[in-house]
This record gives structure tokens, sequence and C-alpha cells, in this order.
């Protein structure tokens, strides 16, 4: 017999070695996250999935679980934090949601709505960040990065190529692309790299996929975020790796 | 009519006359607002209608991806945002260098007609209605659609439930009843499935009885108003429409057909695609609306009339039966006088709004609307024109995409800003036969705001403002008196 530690109320079983945030997806409970993902290591960057464990905040993707803490998670007082930073980080890009073709497939966009985040609470930065649609097959658009590293991650740990990275400090900090140039027409990027796959918004697109997913078909069309936990929670791997969820959504 | 009536475009001695501003014109989509320049006898020497907003979507779309645009640009519009999405579809069509398959042009036809059909309904019924209904000059408290739902409200009943039944045509074949995404670059995202259909086909006959009894509401206020509604506003004007190959109203494809104000076939069956070799446009410094023109007829004699009126009267024939024998009897009015009329405009629109109704209940029967090969993409181009018939017009959508894939062009003319010369010239009219030598009340500048509405223009639409509607909110009590009044006006000072 495995282990618990009480989440809002609930015990949840967990295994040597996982994170809450590891320990919590498993069990079916949901914790708003925007960087976690269940093939890489913790990052800790966006801090959506921020719980309070035994009283103190803690990153719950990087919190290692241990018998008998007291982690409170589905409360109004980090959901009031969660519903903060998703309103910086709409406000810090260019999040234009009516004309995105990732609307209805974005995660910042579902947990807008999750979390009900109705105004956008902070004066818009309108940064000016320039397309990349150099590669023949792959845009770039810049406008909609939230830094969580995943296509770094993935393009490192998986694809092994090392095509994105990020530059900068502070509010100057921009995902970046490995080439003399630059541009991503000179690297060894393609369609099937797992760092594809794994953006959460609408950075890495395909090209000429656009809007042909029809609306009421895409992911968080027919249920929320939060709701898809049990049965498929977000970025989940089943047991040989393969992330079903992110295929096909790209 | 005295010389100085002749030009009402620009007043010769403008100082020391005094202003008149229609602002805002009312009843109408987007902001505009109507100046006259009277003397002391308050005779018109200058009469403009200005439109004060400004939108540039032609300008923030450089550089998105062409497959963004058909979404993007029908943020121009809040009523006909289809129209936009699908002329930028056929656009990007051609740069896609796509052949329609028979399912994608017709689910296409399907929410343009839908389109249509709420648009129409939601301006004769809601923006119109109280004008036509109540008279011009009526108790101005009354003249608005909760008047006519009080007097009327069966009409006003048959006019909600027109516009819903478009809305849900739109709402299955784009998504969203409002700014959906069902037409892409090569054909559509969705087909119609035997479920939607059956929904919209129960309802279908009611409203094809409902829109032949609207087109006898149009008629018979002719009939009752015979001179008044064939003279208002009257004037000769060139015309601009898209015809089907055979001649017929086709409001979705077809080629450029021109006459001169006398019937003369300026140009016939023209290829859009090369529009800019019969239309220009010109620019006034009063207005952000550009002023197009036929070329062959120059600036100041080659602007021209677009929407219903055009398209009925110049049509051979409407494919559909209910509304061509309509069409007829609309031709044959009166020895014609109807067709030439200003708010002859309102029964030619009732004439497509009962056309669309019957064009909607064929294609649900059209077992295509059922197939799944939706997008068929050819050879990539770089540039691509789409134009179609909207509710109000000819709209012209162009752009150019360089090998990126993004935009580095766009030019839109649309149908509001065709009738740019045409608006001015109606309420020019209307300034001389009612408005000159007259004191001035609200009933009178009212008739100003009839003429235009008659074109159902879209203002912001044709400018290419942000948000800057001028809003009054009213609370009242039980009794109907006012508690609080708030109202923002144009410039977005609240008080």
């Amino acid at each position: 017999m495995s282990d618990t530690f009480q989440l809002d109320g609930a015990a949840v079983p967990f295994e040597a070695g996982q994170t809450v945030m590891q320990a919590a997806l498993a069990a079916g409970h949901y914790i708003p996250h925007l960087c976690y993902h269940p093939e890489f290591k913790p990052h800790g960057s966006c801090k959506l999935c921020t719980v309070k464990v035994n009283g103190r905040t803690a990153a719950s993707c990087t919190m290692p679980a241990e018998a008998g803490l007291n982690v409170e998670s589905d409360i109004e007082e980090m959901n009031s934090l969660r519903r903060t930073l998703v309103q910086m980080l709409f406000a810090e890009g260019n999040h234009f949601c009516p004309s995105c073709e990732k609307s209805g497939n974005c995660m910042l966009q579902a947990l807008g709505y999750d979390l009900e985040v109705r105004t956008a609470g902070f004066r818009h930065m309108y940064p000016d960040r320039p397309l990349d649609a150099s590669h023949p097959d792959i845009l770039l658009d810049f406008n909609r990065c939230i830094l969580c590293e995943l296509c770094v991650r993935a393009s490192s740990e998986v694809d092994g190529k090392n095509v994105f990275g990020l530059s900068g400090r502070g509010i100057t900090k921009q995902l970046i692309v490995n080439a003399a140039s630059g541009l991503l027409k000179d690297t060894d990027i393609a369609l099937k790299d797992k760092a594809m796959q794994v953006c959460p918004v609408g950075v890495i697109l395909p090209k000429r996929v656009g809007f042909s997913i029809p609306i009421g078909k895409r992911r968080y069309d027919q249920r929320p975020i939060s709701a898809q936990a049990l049965d498929d929670a977000p970025r989940q791997a089943d047991a040989s790796g393969s992330c079903d969820v992110c295929e096909g959504t790209p | 009519m005295t010389d100085k009536l002749d030009n009402l475009e620009t007043a010769a001695h403008p100082e020391n006359l005094r202003r008149v501003a229609i602002d805002p014109v009312s009843r109408v989509e987007g902001h505009g607002k109507v100046t006259l320049l009277l003397d002391e006898n308050d005779r018109v020497h200058q009469v403009r209608l200005h439109i004060v907003e400004f939108r540039g979507f032609e300008k923030f779309v450089q550089g998105r991806p062409y497959w963004e645009a058909p979404v993007m640009v029908q943020r121009l519009c809040g009523i006909c945002p289809v129209s936009h999405h699908i002329a930028a579809s056929k656009a990007m069509d051609m740069i896609v260098g796509a052949t329609l398959t028979p399912t994608a042009e017709k689910v296409r036809r399907l929410m343009h007609y839908g389109q249509i059909l709420q648009s129409h309904a939601l301006h004769f019924f809601h923006l119109c209605a109280p004008d036509l209904m109540f008279g011009f000059d009526s108790d101005v408290a009354k003249r608005n659609i909760v008047g006519i739902a009080a007097a009327y409200p069966e009409i006003a009943k048959q006019g909600v439930l027109l516009r819903k039944f478009g809305q849900e045509v739109i709402r299955v074949t784009a998504g969203k009843r409002i700014h959906g995404t069902g037409s892409i670059p090569g054909g559509v995202n969705k087909n119609v499935s035997i479920e939607e259909r059956d929904y919209l086909l129960k309802d279908i006959e009611q409203i094809v009885t409902w829109s032949r009894e609207s087109v006898g509401i149009a008629k018979q206020l002719f009939e009752q108003n015979l001179d008044l509604y064939t003279n208002f506003g009257r004037f000769k004007s060139h015309t601009l429409n898209l015809v089907r190959a055979d001649g017929a109203l086709d409001l979705y494809h077809g080629g450029l057909r021109a006459r001169g104000m006398n019937g003369d076939t300026l140009f016939d069956h023209y290829d859009y695609s090369h529009y800019w070799d019969v239309i220009f446009e010109d620019v006034k410094p009063w207005s952000y609306m550009k002023f197009p023109f036929l070329r062959s007829l120059g600036p100041e004699a080659g602007w021209y009339r677009v929407g219903p009126l055009s398209r009925v009267t110049q049509c051979d024939f409407i494919p559909t039966p209910l509304a061509e024998t309509q069409r007829k009897a609309f031709m044959a009015f009166n020895g014609g006088s109807a067709a030439g009329a200003t708010l002859g405009f309102h029964w030619a629109r009732m004439i497509e709004m009962l056309h669309a109704a019957e064009v909607i209940r064929d294609l649900l029967h059209d077992p295509d609307m059922q197939g799944t090969d939706l997008v068929n993409i050819g050879e990539r181009q770089e540039r691509g024109v789409g134009v179609i018939e909207a509710p109000r017009g000819t709209l012209i959508h162009h752009y150019k995409v360089d090998e990126h894939d993004q935009i580095v062009r766009c030019n839109l003319i649309v149908s509001t800003t065709h009738n740019n010369q045409a608006m001015n010239e109606a309420i020019r009219q209307v300034a001389r036969q009612y408005i000159d030598g007259r004191k001035m009340t609200e009933g009178l500048l009212n008739h100003i705001e009839v003429a235009i509405r008659a074109f159902d223009p879209c203002l912001s639409c044709a400018t290419h403002a942000l948000g800057k509607m001028p809003l009054e909110v009213e609370l009242l009590d039980v009794d109907g008196a006012r508690v609080d009044v708030l109202t923002r006006s144009s410039d977005g000072v609240f008080s």
C-alpha cells in the first residue's frame, strides 16, 4: 500500500519520487498548469500549479510528494492568484483569440475560461514580435509565447535538435531559434518533431492548417480543461510514452 | 429649383452659413453624421454624409498568414461578418489554386444566403420599419423597434424570428452565429449533418411564407403612399452588381455587370479578378470613406449604386419561382417607377429575402450538403480576389501573399463604399425636396436619415474607429418613467 497526502481534503496515493502534480493527475485530480508536461522534467516556471502545502505556497509540479502533506489547491486564495497570473500572461503578449487559429485548442485560453478570467486586469503591453514564416511548413508566431520552454525541452530532450532556446532576461526574455540567421528555415526542425506537438498556445504552428477543425470539434469546445482531468488529463502520457492528447491538436 | 441646388456637395462660400449636424445618424450600422450648411433664410447650400470612423483592417492584416484572413477580417462587422468571411475565403481560394467541391460551394452558399436572410430582416424590421410604418416625422419616442412591437406585434415577431432563422443557418454552417470559422481557403471545415438539416427544415416553410408576406408589406407601403415612395430622394445613377453567367441573380458568384443610368450596358460578365481595370477609388478630404467610380466614366460622372435595388432591377431573372414572380411585379409596378426609387431598396430587399429563403430551402434538400469532400487545393498563386454580393451590395476583397504565406497587401472595397456618392446624392435630393427654405424640425431631419437607411449602410465596415458607437442607456421604472440615464458620446465620454 502506497503512502498518501491530502489534496483539498481527499487522500491522494503516491509512489516514491512522484511530485504532488504527478500523483494528483495520476489519481484524477486536476491542478491548473501550463508549463508542466508528464514527459519532461518539471520546470516550475508558469506557477499556475502553485498550491498551499502545509500552509506555505509551492509549485506542485516540483514539490515532492510526501506522506501526510496537507495540499490546498482548489481554494479561492490560490485560484485568485492563478487568475492574476493568467491575466499577466495575456497582457504580456499579443493574444488575439478571435482570429487565432489555436482558439479552442489553446491551454491558456482554456485556463482563462476555466478560472473565469473576465477582464484583462492589466494594461496590455503590445510587444512588437514579428512572425517567423521563413520555414516552408512551419510558422512561428512569437506574439503568443508564454515562455514555458516546453518546445525547448522537447527539442532538446526528445528530438535531440536544440532548435529553440530562451534569450534575454526579465521582461525582455524571448524565444529564439538556434540558427546563425535566427530563422527557422535554417534549422533542422521537422513537422513530426516533438517540439511541434507540445506548444500549449499558438506559437509553433504547422502551416496551412488554420481553422480546419470546426467549432464544436476543438479540444476545449465540449468540456472545460478541468473536466478533462479524469479521463484524458492534459499532457498525460500513456505507458508507451506517446501523448495521444497532443497528437492532432498541435 | 434654383441653380445653387444643382450641386450641394460643396458650398461656394461656407463662411457665415449655419451648420446643422445629424450626429450620429441613428438606426444604421456604425457611426456617421450628416452636415447641412444653411443661410439665414434656411436655404440649403451644402449637404454631406461624413463617415467619422476609421478601422484599418487592410493595414493590420499585413504580415498575417493568409489562412487567418477569412476569420480575422470578418471582425470588421457584427452584422454581416459572413460576407467578409466568404469574400476573403474566395480570394484565398485563388491563392491556394482551389476549385471548390460541390459540397464546399453549397455549404458556403447556404451560409451566405442565411446571412442575406438575417441581415435583410434586421434592416427592414428592426431599423427601417419604424419610419415606414409610423411615418418619417412620427413621434420620435415611438419610432423604434419597441414601438413597432407595441403597435404591430405580429410583424415585429416575424422580423425577430426571420433574423433568428438566418442566424441559425449561419451557426450550422459556420459554427457560431457571429464570427464563425466554417469557410476556409479551398473549401469549408464542415458539412451539414442530417440532424442539422432536419433542424432547419422544420421551420423553412414558415420562413418562406413570412418572407413572402414581407414582400407584401413593402409593396403595400408603395401602394398606400405612391407619390411619396416613388419620388422620395429619387435620382438616376449607374449600377453595379454580379450576375450569373445566364444573367440570373446570384449573390455568391458571377461576373460584374455595370449599366448606365439610362439602362445601357457599360460592361457585362466582367471577370472580377481584374476589377481594378474597370473600378477605381477617389478620395475626398472630408470623409474617411473612399469614392469608387467606373474608370471609363471618370471620378465625377462614374459613381454608381450597388445593393438590392441594383441587383433586382439589373438581373435578367431570379432563379427561384416565388421571388421571380415578385421581381416581375416590382418591375411592372406603376410603369416601373418603383425600380428607380430610393425607397425601392426596401421592396427589392424583401424580394431578395424571399429569394434567400427559397435558396435555403432548395439547398437543404440537396444531398451534397452531407458530402465529405470538403477541401480541394491546387497550385499556389500570389494574388487573390474574392467578390460576392453582400446584403448591402458588391463586396471586393483583394490580397497579395508572399512566398512565406504572409499577406503583404490588402484592399477591401465594401458595399457601403460603393454607395458613398449615391447616398450623398440621395440626401441632397431629400434636402432639396424637404429641407430647403423650411424651418428645421427633428421630423424633417429624419427624412435625411430615412434616405440613408434605404441603402442599409454599414458605416463601420466601410471605413476600415474602434468601439466609439454613441450609446444612451435609460433606466425606466415600471410605468416607463425615466429614473436615470447614462450617455456615452462618440468621443467615449460618459455623462
